[in-house]
């Protein structure tokens, strides 16, 4: 009863819900964004901070569940110090592993941590929350593009 | 057992097929989400198969034996909500789609309305913090589309509604206070009789949301003094796509059409047309002819357990939930903790895990809740919270589901490695 939680639960998912890394709201950025999940009114705050075309900061206020603030957590170790671009594509995996209804082998080396919510993809429900903060940074990114061209 | 169970809970029970099947790894099914939606007995199940299968048929518009033993059907089943809810008339209980339909058509109608009825700027229309979302926005709506105001009763502490500055917020400025019987987050049940009092004296309309009390709480239209009172099927054990609205004749018949189109007319001309009496102008279109009649099963099978019985049922259930959620560390319930003053709907926060994750390892050990907002984000942000875990009961609800609820929150608390 308890594999089919376990596989959704991971540890590190569990690590990074009680310290979420990169947490709380930092100056400066370029763009501020708020989203929710209409659903259970999980919500974030998130802003970006681009420098010379690489993601400089993305710091971020989340409130929900373990899955969602997991996930803003992996979100930043995985974006921040990259190329735009190259955060970009690493947006574009995560969120094929979302949607792949779990058949979508993850790629550790792009994913890192982030390999850990393969198993969310099963549990269709779930899905919105892990991309939350996702949806978040793509939109305040695109706005900090904007802002800065 | 415990004083107030209904004595034939396991024949009931098994008057739910649902409740027999189970789950991933063969768990049985704890079903404590009946506030969303109630299971259906199959004598409604059966009741909409049948007419399905030997009477189907559009109603009032086919000139045929089948069309006849169709709206025969039909029109039995406005019979009986309108016994079910003690309405003077068949003739003020109008089908809706749901609730949330019911009450858009009356904040709808009352834009459009003209004459006494019209609201427009200095108007006030009265609701309260603790509503669900379907009598919230319809009246933000309004209000803003008319340049009327829209004001609203708070909450206590304990959930209840502050009446502190009842003198001050019904007025000879308010049009319409509209509020729900029975929370659907925090259980409160509200002295709807003393508001639509009130309410009266400074000639407002009162609308009575009684989704969450119509399937718990012997409703009587006269006592509560409500102008309108709605409610949906699929709560009182009855299918989805159908909802009641019942109101006043007087004012039924002041307030202009809703949704054009067939049936809600008397005659068509390419100039203009006129209506069809009540019931029939707030029914355009085809109706859900085969939810009507499930919803008359639903009715009459709730009536022959007796409503007086299933109130003392959800009592002795919901004081036993709430004993049992008691015990369990840095749990806190929102709303009444007096089982004799709330319904069976109980919602609650527990330390160090989020109501998502809750719902989920519940739902792992076969234990269905519902975890967000529950359509109540103003009640929620009053109690400083952003979402919620809500258990809620119902006629066929046994204290060992309830045991079994407990221990999966123990078994959370430990699998989240709380405390």
């Amino acid at each position: 009863m308890n594999a089919e939680l376990d596989s959704l639960y991971q540890e590190i998912i569990l690590d990074h819900y009680k310290n979420p890394h990169h947490a709380g709201l930092r100056d400066p950025y370029e763009a501020e964004v708020h989203h929710v999940n209409p659903t259970c009114g999980d919500e974030v705050t998130l802003r970006v901070h681009l420098d010379g075309g690489t993601v400089a900061d993305v710091s971020y206020d989340a409130v929900g569940c373990s899955i969602s603030q997991a996930s803003a957590s992996v979100l930043t170790d995985l974006v921040i110090g990259k190329p735009v671009d190259e955060a970009m594509s690493v947006h574009q995996e995560f969120l094929a592993l979302m949607q792949g209804k779990g058949t979508v082998e993850p790629d550790e080396d792009v994913l890192e941590d982030g390999i850990a919510f393969a198993g969310v993809a099963k549990f269709p429900a779930r899905v919105k929350c892990a991309l939350l903060s996702w949806m978040a940074w793509k939109d305040a990114t695109t706005r900090s593009l904007e802002e800065t061209r | 057992m415990l004083p107030g169970l209904l004595p034939e809970l396991e024949v009931i029970r098994k008057d739910f097929p649902i409740l027999e099947r189970t789950l991933a790894g063969g768990l049985p099914l704890v079903y404590l989400d009946s506030a969303n939606t109630s299971q259906k007995p199959q004598c409604v199940i059966d009741a909409m198969v049948d007419h399905l299968e030997r009477h189907n048929a559009n109603v009032a518009r086919a000139m045929h034996q089948l069309g006849a033993e169709s709206s025969e059907a039909f029109e039995n089943a406005r019979d009986v909500v309108a016994r079910f809810i003690g309405a003077p008339s068949r003739d003020e209980v109008v089908f809706t789609k749901n609730a949330s339909e019911a009450l858009n058509l009356v904040a709808n109608t009352l834009a459009w309305a003209t004459g006494d009825l019209a609201i427009g700027e200095g108007d006030e229309v009265v609701i309260t913090e603790m509503e669900h979302h379907s009598n919230i926005v319809p009246w933000q709506l309004l209000t803003e589309r008319k340049g009327a105001t829209l004001r609203w009763f708070g909450l206590t502490d304990d959930g209840e509604l502050d009446l502190s500055d009842i003198d001050s917020l019904i007025t000879e400025r308010t049009k319409v206070v509209s509020l729900t019987w029975v929370s659907n987050m925090l259980g409160t049940i509200n002295p709807v009789t003393e508001i639509a009092r009130r309410a009266h004296e400074v000639g407002a309309i009162v609308v009575v949301d009684a989704s969450q009390a119509a399937p718990q709480l012997p409703v009587d239209v006269t006592e509560v003094d409500a102008d309108v009172l709605v409610f949906t099927g699929h709560k009182v054990v009855g299918p989805t796509g159908i909802g009641v609205l019942w109101g006043k004749r007087s004012l039924l018949e002041q307030l202009p059409p809703f949704l054009g189109g067939g049936e809600m007319i008397e005659t068509v001309r390419m100039e203009r047309s006129t209506y069809a009496g009540i019931p029939h102008r707030f029914e355009a279109g085809t109706p859900p002819i085969v939810e009507a009649v499930g919803l008359g099963a639903a009715l009459e099978y709730l009536a022959a357990v007796g409503m007086d019985n299933i109130h003392r049922h959800e009592q002795a259930i919901t004081a036993y939930a709430l004993e049992g959620l008691a015990t369990i560390p840095g749990l806190r319930v929102m709303g009444p903790l007096d089982a004799t003053r709330r319904g069976g709907a109980v919602a609650f926060e527990m330390d160090g895990v989020h109501p998502h994750d809750i719902a989920q390892v519940l739902d792992s050990r076969g234990v269905a809740v519902r975890a967000g907002h529950h359509c109540a984000k103003p009640a929620h942000a009053r109690f400083g919270v952003q979402s919620s875990t809500r258990m809620s009961s119902y006629l066929y609800t046994t204290p060992a589901e309830i045991d079994a609820l407990v221990e999966g929150l123990e078994h959370t608390r430990a699998y989240f490695k709380v405390g």
